[in-house]
C-alpha cells in the first residue's frame, strides 16, 4: 500500500467511526429496553403510540401545505428575478439567507406578538395558529428552497427559452408550466424533500405554536420520560432523512445534463 | 407598401443608443441580413422586430398592421436564437409542435405538419429523440423547423450559425437559404459574418453604432461600398495614401508613381484622401491600360485556395490576392515585382 494512500484510508475510517459510532451505539441501546436481552420492545411501542402517528401525521401535512407554498411563492420569484430583474438576484439571495442568521426562537415570538393582535388574529384560533406556523415553515425553508430553484435556472437558459415559447405564441401560463417548471422537477423535487426534512424535525416553532401536536415537540418529550424509546425515535427520525435524501439522490442521478441542454454545444 | 417596415425606429439603453433612426422597407419573400461588428444594434433591431424589445421611438408594420408595441405571443413571427433554445424537456416531435400546440391544431394535422417540418430540414429520424441527443447542427436544424411550422408572416434568425463548426456552419447556410426560397418566407438573419451575409441574402443592412451604413444587393455592397467603413468591413481592403489628388482628370501619386482612378461623382473624398482596391484587384506585370506600381514583395503568405503577398511601394504597403495554382511561380519575400491594376477597379475616398 502506497503511503498517500494509507493515511487517505485512515482518515476515512476515523471519520466512519465518527459518524457511525454514536449512530451504532444509540441503535444498540434502543434494542436493550428488554432487561438482559436484545429486541425491538422500544420501537414496538413507539409503533403502537397513538400520538407518533398523530404527530407524524400532523407534521406531515404541514410539511405538504410547506411545500406548496414554498414552491409556490419562491418558484416563479426566482424566475422572474433571472428573467426580468438579474440586478436585484444579490438582494434576494441576501434576503434568502437571514433564516439561517435568525434564530427560530427569535422569528416565533417576532411572529406571536405580530399576529395575536389587531389586525391578525392568527393565534386566536387553531386554524390562524396552523397558518403561522405552516408561514413559519416556508421562512426557514427558504434558504434551501430558493439556493435549490436558482440552480436549477441557472442550469437552463431562462431568457432563450422563455423568448422562443413567446415567439411560438405562448402566453405566461404555457411558458410557466409546460417550458420553466418541467425544467426546474429535478430542483423543486430535492428543496421539496429537504423541506420535509426540516419540517418533520423542527422543534423551536412547532413547540411554542402547536406543542406536542408536532413531531418535534413529541419526540423531545418522549427524551424525557422514556429512555429507550427516545433512543428508538432518534433511530427511526435518521432513517427518514436518510429516505428522503436517498430519494433525492434517486432523482437527481444523472438528470442534471438532461435538463440544462438549452446552450450551444 | 412593403411588408415589413421600420420608420424611423430608435432604441435607447439608459444612456446608451443602441440603434438611431433606422429605415428600412423589406418585401414580401424577401431574405435581408443585418451585417456589422458586435454592439451595432443588429440583435436589437431585431428584437425590436420579434418584441423582445420596445423601440423608443418610431414605428415597425407588419403586412400593413402597426406591430410596434404588440406582445411578442401575438405578432406570428417565428425566431431561431443562436443557442438555438429547444425545450430540453420535450422531445423533437413535441418542439416541433409546440407553437401549434399553442394555437390547438387538431391532433392529426399537428402529426402531419411535424412531419412535414422534419422532412424539410431532413431529420425525419429523429421525431422521438430529445434535443441533447442530437448534435448542434441537428438542433439548429429543429430549431428552425420549430420556427417555421407555425407558418409565421416573418422569421427570424439571430446569428443562428456562430455556435457551429466551420464545416457545419457553410452547409446550414445554404440550407436556411433553400428552406427560405422554398417556402418563400420574409427573413431577417443577423450576422457578424459577412462571407455568410454575402452568400444568402437578396439585401444586406451593413450597420455601425446603431446606424445604418448603407442597404443594398451584395454585389453592390461589395463593389460599390458607400463609405470607408462599408469597404472595410466587407471584403479586405487597402487603402492607401496617395497626394496631388486631380479628381477632374482622375489622377493622382501613389509614393511618387501616378495611378489613374475613376471618380463617382458625388462620392465624398476625406481631408487625407487614399486610394482604394481590393486585394483581388492586383495583378503581377503590366498590361496594356493598366496602372503599374513598382515595388518588392515583403511577405507571401500562403492561404490555400488564395497566397496573399505583401507589397512594399516606396514605403506604402498593399496586400495582393492571388489564386493558388500547382503550375504557377509567385514571387518571394525581397522579389522586385511590379503590381497593376486597372483604373475602373479602384476608387478615392
Amino acid at each position: 500500500m502506497k503511503r498517500g494512500s494509507f493515511w487517505s484510508w485512515l482518515w476515512v475510517i476515523i471519520g466512519t467511526l465518527y459518524f457511525l459510532l454514536p449512530l451504532i451505539s444509540t441503535f444498540d441501546f434502543s434494542l436493550r429496553a428488554k432487561k438482559g436481552e436484545l429486541s425491538f420492545l422500544a420501537y414496538t411501542r413507539v409503533f403502537t403510540d397513538p400520538n407518533f402517528w398523530a404527530t407524524m401525521r400532523f407534521s406531515l401535512l404541514i410539511a405538504l401545505f410547506t411545500i406548496f407554498l414554498s414552491i409556490v411563492l419562491i418558484a416563479p420569484t426566482a424566475y422572474w428575478i433571472r428573467l426580468r430583474l438579474p440586478k436585484l438576484r444579490g438582494i434576494v439571495e441576501f434576503i434568502s439567507m437571514l433564516p439561517y442568521v435568525i434564530p427560530a426562537i427569535v422569528w416565533v415570538f417576532g411572529a406571536i406578538r405580530t399576529f395575536s393582535g389587531t389586525p391578525f388574529f392568527l393565534t386566536n384560533t387553531l386554524f390562524g395558529t396552523y397558518v403561522l406556523l405552516t408561514t413559519g415553515y416556508v421562512v426557514l425553508s427558504l434558504p434551501f428552497v430558493y439556493r435549490s430553484i436558482d440552480v436549477g435556472l441557472a442550469a437552463i437558459d431562462v431568457k432563450s427559452l422563455t423568448e422562443a415559447a413567446q415567439s411560438l405564441g405562448a402566453g405566461w401560463g404555457t411558458i410557466l408550466f409546460k417550458v420553466i417548471f418541467p425544467n426546474l422537477k429535478v430542483a423543486i423535487l430535492s428543496s421539496s424533500f429537504l423541506t420535509l426534512a426540516i419540517v418533520i424535525g423542527e422543534y423551536t416553532i412547532a413547540s411554542f405554536l402547536v406543542g406536542i401536536k408536532a413531531y418535534g415537540p413529541y419526540m423531545s418529550m418522549i427524551g424525557q420520560n422514556k429512555t429507550y424509546e427516545s433512543s428508538s425515535l432518534a433511530i427511526i427520525s435518521f432513517l427518514l432523512t436518510w429516505a428522503f435524501m436517498g430519494v433525492i439522490q434517486l432523482l437527481t442521478r444523472g438528470k442534471t445534463s438532461g435538463s440544462s441542454m438549452a446552450g450551444a454545444r | 407598401m412593403a411588408f415589413l417596415t421600420l420608420k424611423n425606429v430608435s432604441k435607447v439603453f439608459g444612456n446608451t443608443t443602441a440603434v438611431e433612426d433606422f429605415n428600412l422597407e423589406v418585401e414580401k419573400g424577401e431574405f435581408v441580413s443585418f451585417l456589422g461588428p458586435s454592439g451595432c444594434g443588429k440583435t436589437t433591431t431585431l428584437r425590436m422586430i420579434a418584441g423582445f424589445e420596445l423601440p423608443t421611438s418610431g414605428i415597425i408594420t407588419l403586412d400593413g398592421e402597426d406591430i410596434t408595441y404588440k406582445s411578442p405571443n401575438q405578432r406570428n413571427v417565428g425566431m431561431v436564437f443562436q443557442s438555438y433554445a429547444l425545450f430540453p424537456n420535450l422531445t423533437i416531435g413535441q418542439n416541433i409542435g409546440f407553437g401549434l400546440q399553442v394555437r390547438k391544431m387538431p391532433k392529426e394535422e399537428m402529426e402531419k405538419r411535424i412531419d412535414e417540418m422534419l422532412s424539410i430540414v431532413h431529420l425525419e429520424a429523429h421525431k422521438n429523440k430529445y434535443p441533447h441527443q442530437l448534435s448542434g447542427g441537428q438542433q439548429q436544424r429543429i430549431a428552425l423547423a420549430r420556427a417555421l411550422a407555425i407558418n409565421p408572416r416573418v422569421l427570424l434568425l439571430d446569428e443562428p450559425l456562430s455556435a457551429l463548426d466551420a464545416k457545419i456552419r457553410v452547409e446550414l447556410r445554404l440550407e436556411i437559404r433553400r428552406i427560405q426560397q422554398e417556402m418563400g418566407i420574409t427573413t431577417i438573419y443577423v450576422t457578424h459574418d459577412q462571407e455568410e451575409a454575402l452568400l444568402i441574402s437578396d439585401r444586406i443592412v451593413v450597420m455601425s453604432q446603431g446606424l445604418i451604413e448603407q442597404v443594398g444587393t451584395p454585389d453592390k455592397i461589395y463593389n460599390y461600398p458607400s463609405n470607408e467603413f462599408v469597404a472595410q468591413f466587407v471584403g479586405q481592403l487597402n487603402l492607401l495614401p496617395i497626394t496631388d489628388v486631380d479628381l477632374e482628370n482622375g489622377k493622382c501619386l501613389l509614393a511618387g508613381q501616378e495611378v489613374r482612378f475613376e471618380h463617382t461623382p458625388g462620392r465624398i473624398i476625406s481631408e487625407s484622401p487614399r486610394l482604394a482596391i481590393r486585394p483581388e484587384e492586383l495583378q503581377i506585370g503590366t498590361g496594356e491600360g493598366r496602372n503599374a506600381l513598382k515595388g518588392r514583395v515583403e511577405s507571401a503568405l500562403f492561404l490555400g485556395a488564395v497566397v496573399r503577398l505583401r507589397v512594399d511601394i516606396g514605403g506604402v504597403f498593399l496586400s495582393a490576392d492571388f489564386f493558388n495554382e500547382r503550375s504557377r511561380t509567385l514571387p518571394h519575400s525581397g522579389d522586385e515585382v511590379v503590381i497593376s491594376f486597372p483604373e475602373y477597379s479602384c476608387w478615392v475616398m
